[in-house]
């Protein structure tokens, strides 16, 4: 099953592996967000992530912090180290690299659009979108009425090209079928990511199928409980679930007819991996459950770590970089908002 | 001969400081001002007390934040200051001295005031921009309304009354206003928007109208005049003219959120010629308005941040040490009553009076009704290690420390290595030449040492700085080690006199192939200049270079050894110098020391018995007969007996020890019966990782292995050390040879064609071989050997390395690190 990686893996990807375990070396610790957690004001958060390896992005704010400027500060480091590597990167590994952007970049589409239709102004929603998501055009988007002009005026340039063959139409847009265009890219997304690292073979393919699949039922599931209750049909429904994974092909037909979350609850229980999910939940609750997908992930993202010699650890460092700004966005809200009784709820501990 | 030890004189850095641990009680109003005494005294190290606490946990937490929010206006002003392109003064003014809420609130005013400033003129800068785009706007896409109004005119004259009507727009609106009042939408009328882009998005932008326009548009553009400063990140920017041409409502909008999307300025431009002229005169007016207030603005701010500049340095330096400090504090303790601080930490005894002094002085000064309670505690922990260095001892401690810094009061190699290091250096350097040549590099960098202390070098010339003492005397050894060698570039001189060779005839065409005649006494210094060239010269100096390695290699392992008895002395452990000390010299001695005993018999008598047969034979058939290679009489039966004592000697050395060591922790277990109990308050105050921590646990089979692998290094080292100090003969000959082919195969064959440039040519490269290759590569290498004899060959007989450094709170040594 795998190839001669080792002979030759460092050749190109030594250096970069290097420095991505490196960067994984500086990842919050649970002692970090144990300490974290204690925070009374902004400030404190600030001055506890000064020592690590945030530092030198937070030292030159002004000191009424807000979120908005951790977060954004972190995600810049996140976005420098990223560059960083795709700058060092050769081929395969540099389009592996811009392969784990590409989810970003249909989410800032889908942004702005939104955006648009609801008419808020561009530069606002320019902002919010992750940097990582980001091409030249982007803020054009604006001028698109339908998907076939969106495709059209702006996407044809983007990566995101390929992606779009399925969801041309004329009608205009609005907020459900943007939805669906949002599924229907990443649909398409994870099913070439997955080709591509199965071409790319050996460990990477192996390592990064788990992840993918992972990924790939996770959207499964959540597609099927939000479209529970909407005027999406079945068929429909069993369109937006990508074609492989744990769940592919019978768990997704019994996914496409659940009615409500119990019955997802028993589809999911039938696959071992997702029952121990599950198990944490009680009956007809779906509150709780983006947590136990998130423990569940960063559980497999860090075993990604555990070998050496493939791709899947550069997919894993940036989840779980994405992860940790995500646990620091929500303790600077617990913070802010004097609610630090909720501050457990969302955090998932990295390490 | 222990009293004559004992009554030596004791050397500074031979063993560092001796240390105490000690506890200092401050009442809280004093602390402050107590701690940063003991700042600008830097003698005094500071445990941390609270290191379970997350930062923002400790006592003054809210001292070093404002600090971090003063030291982060300070950077502001300091980036304000180099964009302005000033210079921030480097001697700073003395000023009235301030205390840290006056420069608190001195540094918001300032802080407050340059952004005030900054937007200001941000906001002014904008405008002019847009003035200035507007200008160029109206310059250049008037040249394309005219242009293509004539050929519009020519072609489609139905059209004309129509097409472009935005003349209303300019007297109603705004000169400014950003978006486009086209005239009455009229279905067959050919509009246009005209703006301005960056140059860089310009392609991508006339791709979407394109696109969004299906074709039907016309895009005419011309690059700007001047380059416009971006407000926000002050730099210049080419932009480029456009005008688009198109017609319909829905391409008017479409274009517009185009043109919003990329950041294009549209600005209207009258095709009537007149208005043209008079829009550009307002404009032109209100420019050099704006210009002068802009001007005005930036004058103001400039004198401003000057003014910031003068005081800079003084206040950076006294908010780092201000956080300093109440970092500092932050690893004190509150004591029961919460009116006082303690702290604890290492100070070298010497420094007893001086921080008592300087603890008075602080309770005096901050009228405390009670004074610091100083006194010293038991510890433990294992001290750590200080050593007093000047500039010039500093690189050489600097280069043992590079290996392990020296445990708590052992001897110090860097006493030795200040003349053995640079001495082995020039041994494989030797070259008087190339020595004078690094001579004056070293003085150099000594001389301009005042300057280049107080500057901020690269990484490389700091190396070069720092090792600036080490250089000199490097070259110095080298120019006496050449002078021996009789190397100048490999030029051969008669500095001590003439030659006591001579060929055998006169043309001297044998004396490669027959050697020389020696016709007088000896040549007085070094090798003889004759021999350069001639049949005896490599086999001679190959000859007394190793053998001449071999002894200084067995000296330099025996003082290693000499000076673990020294080690084991001080700290009283006979064990060590029973069963480690006297075998290992012996071993090393009876083998290596014989070694050298013959070699210097050899030289004397001029024998010439061959040694590696007297060697190898000594081990394969000691009993037989020397033959022709006995040296002197009696040398067999010595060899015999020294073959014995080398082979008692590694028992001697592996079995006793750990044997002993057992039998006296089995002795003292006995007699611990009835002894006292480890208090357990002060098991608990042991760190886990110090040093000397108790060994209760007694593993006999743990020290028998690291016994044994001690021997074993030992005595496989003796061997293998002393051959790696061949590496001495090696290096110097491979410097000779290389400088003899540069100067023979360069220089000398250049110089022999009678050209010019040939003759420069092959000067210039041998100058570049020379400093590059001989100077530069050669000294780092030969430094490198000569440092790896240190560590290993030479430290492995004594040194352990493990200790830690001393560092002490000092406000010198925080300046340092953040320059």
């Amino acid at each position: 099953m795998y190839g001669f990686e080792a002979m030759t893996f460092n050749i190109h990807g030594g250096y970069l592996e290097a420095i991505v375990r490196g960067y994984r070396a500086g990842l919050l610790t649970a002692a970090d967000y144990n300490n974290l957690c204690q925070c009374e004001t902004l400030d404190d958060i600030k001055m506890h992530l000064s020592a690590t390896e945030y530092g030198p992005y937070l030292q030159n704010e002004p000191s009424p912090l807000h979120t908005t400027t951790i977060v954004e500060k972190c995600t810049l480091k996140l976005v420098d180290e990223y560059k960083h590597m795709l700058c060092q990167a050769t081929e395969p590994l540099s389009t592996f690299l811009e392969y784990i952007t590409y989810g970003h970049m249909i989410d800032n589409v889908v942004l702005i659009v939104t955006g648009t239709l609801h008419e808020r102004d561009v530069q606002e929603l320019l902002e919010k979108c992750h940097p990582l998501g980001m091409f030249d055009s982007i803020a054009t988007l604006a001028v698109a009425q339908n998907m076939r002009e969106l495709y059209r005026l702006v996407l044809v340039d983007t990566p995101l090209a390929p992606y779009f063959s399925e969801c041309i139409t004329s009608e205009d847009l609005d907020d459900m079928n943007i939805e669906i265009m949002r599924n229907t890219l990443y649909k398409a997304y994870l099913e070439d990511f997955y080709k591509f690292c199965q071409k790319l073979g050996g460990a990477t393919a192996e390592i990064m199928s788990d992840l993918l699949a992972f990924e790939a039922d996770r959207r499964a599931v959540n597609i099927t409980i939000n479209s529970i209750g909407t005027e999406l049909t079945r068929d429909d429904r069993r369109k937006l679930y990508s074609n492989f994974g744990l769940l592919y092909p019978y768990g997704h037909e019994e996914l496409a007819v659940c009615e409500d979350i119990d019955q997802v609850r028993g589809v999911m229980e039938k696959y071992p991996p997702y029952q121990s999910i599950f198990s944490k939940l009680s009956y007809g609750e779906s509150q709780m459950l983006d947590k136990a997908f998130y423990e569940e992930e960063v559980k497999r993202l860090c075993l990604a770590f555990e070998q050496q010699f493939h791709y899947g650890v550069f997919f894993a460092y940036m989840r779980l970089r994405e992860q940790e700004i995500r646990n620091l966005m929500w303790i600077s809200e617990c913070v802010a908002q004097n609610q630090k009784s909720r501050v457990h709820d969302s955090v998932v501990f990295i390490f | 001969m222990d009293r004559f030890i004992d009554d030596l004189p004791p050397m500074d850095l031979m063993r560092s400081e001796k240390m105490m641990f000690v506890q200092l009680i401050i009442p809280v109003e004093s602390a402050q001002r107590a701690v940063s005494y003991l700042g600008e005294l830097g003698l005094l190290q500071f445990r941390d007390l609270n290191s379970d606490k997350s930062p923002f946990q400790r006592t003054f937490v809210n001292q070093v934040k404002r600090c971090g929010e003063m030291s982060r206006k300070l950077r502001f002003f300091k980036e304000q200051i180099n964009k302005a392109g000033l210079q921030s003064s480097v001697h700073p003014v003395s000023g009235p001295d301030l205390d840290l809420e006056e420069l608190e609130i001195q540094l918001a005013e300032h802080e407050h005031e340059l952004i005030e400033t900054n937007s200001n003129s941000e906001k002014l800068r904008q405008t002019y921009n847009e003035l200035l785009e507007f200008k160029m706007v109206l310059q250049k896409a008037g040249g394309f309304l005219v242009s293509s109004n004539g050929h519009a005119v020519a072609e489609e004259t139905e059209l004309s009354e129509n097409v472009y009507s935005m003349n209303d727009y300019a007297d109603t609106a705004s000169l400014l206003e950003q978006d486009i009042r086209a005239g009455p939408s009229n279905q067959s009328g050919l509009r246009f928007i005209s703006g301005i882009i960056c140059k860089s998005k310009v392609l991508r932008f006339e791709r979407m109208l394109f696109r969004a326009t299906r074709g039907n548009m016309l895009f005419n553009q011309a690059p700007a005049d001047e380059e416009i400063m971006d407000p926000v990140t002050a730099e210049m920017v080419e932009k480029t003219i456009f005008v688009v041409f198109f017609s319909g409502e829905q391409a008017r909008t479409k274009i517009l959120k185009i043109c919003e999307a990329f950041g294009a300025n549209c600005y209207p431009v009258s095709e009537d010629l007149t208005k043209q002229r008079q829009i550009i005169r307002e404009v032109l007016s209100r420019l050099s308005e704006l210009e002068a207030t802009l001007d005005a603005g930036i004058r103001h701010r400039n004198k401003a941040l000057t003014s910031i500049g003068f005081h800079l340095t003084k206040w950076m330096n006294m908010v780092r040490r201000e956080k300093a400090v109440y970092d500092t504090l932050n690893m004190l303790n509150f004591d029961v009553t919460k009116k006082c601080l303690v702290g604890e930490g290492w100070c070298p005894i010497f420094a007893k009076a001086q921080i008592q002094e300087v603890l008075q002085r602080a309770t005096f000064d901050s009228n405390s009704q009670v004074g610091t309670i100083f006194h010293v505690m038991d510890s433990m922990e294992s001290p750590p290690t200080y050593f007093r260095t000047n500039r010039f001892t500093n690189a050489f401690q600097e280069i043992v420390d590079a290996y392990g810094v020296a445990r708590y009061q052992e001897a110090n190699p860097a006493v030795y290595a200040v003349i053995t290091f640079p001495f082995l250096f020039a041994v494989m350097f030797g070259d008087w030449g190339h020595g004078i040549c690094l001579l004056l590099g070293a003085l150099v960098l000594i001389a301009q040492e005042r300057k280049l202390s107080n500057q901020k070098l690269g990484s490389f010339m700091e190396m070069l700085f720092g090792g600036r003492y080490v250089l000199l005397l490097m070259s110095l050894f080298s120019i006496y080690c050449g002078l021996i060698y009789n190397e100048f570039f490999s030029v051969p001189f008669h500095i001590f006199g003439g030659s006591a060779y001579r060929c055998r005839d006169t043309t001297c065409s044998d004396a490669y192939t027959a050697g020389l005649v020696k016709y007088r006494e000896p040549y007085p210094f070094g090798v003889d200049p004759s021999w350069r060239g001639s049949r005896s010269e490599l086999p001679f100096l190959n000859s007394l270079k190793m053998k001449m390695s071999i002894l200084l290699g067995v000296t330099q392992m025996n003082l290693g050894i000499i000076l673990s008895y020294f080690d084991a002395r001080f700290f009283g452990s006979s064990l060590d110098i029973r069963y480690q000390f006297v075998p290992q010299l012996i071993f090393l001695n009876s083998l290596f020391g014989y070694l050298s005993l013959l070699i210097i018999i050899k030289w004397c008598t001029g024998s010439q018995a061959d040694l590696y047969h007297v060697m190898i034979y000594m081990f394969l058939s000691p009993t037989d007969d020397l033959g022709e290679n006995e040296l002197f009489w009696g040398q067999r039966p010595l060899q015999i007996l020294l073959l014995l004592l080398a082979t008692v000697a590694v028992p001697w050395m592996l079995f006793p020890k750990p044997f002993i060591l057992r039998k006296l922790h089995t002795e003292r277990f006995q007699g611990r019966t009835y002894g006292i109990l480890g208090t357990s308050e002060m098991d608990l105050e042991v760190e886990p990782d110090s040093a000397r921590q108790h060994h209760e646990d007694f593993n006999f089979s743990e020290i028998f292995v690291h016994q044994m692998i001690h021997s074993i290094e030992f005595v496989l080292g003796a061997v293998s050390n002393t051959a790696s100090y061949l590496r001495l003969w090696a290096l110097s000959l491979a410097h000779s040879e290389l400088s003899t082919v540069f100067y023979e195969k360069v220089l000398l064959l250049a110089w022999g064609y009678d050209n010019l440039v040939i003759r420069l040519v092959g000067l210039a490269v041998f100058a570049f071989a020379t400093a590059f290759i001989l100077l530069m590569m050669e000294t780092l290498s030969a430094f490198l050997h000569a440092l790896r004899l240190h560590w290993v060959e030479f430290q492995n007989k004594f040194y352990h390395g493990d200790g830690y450094k001393f560092r002490p709170f000092s406000f010198a040594l925080i300046n340092d690190e953040e320059d």
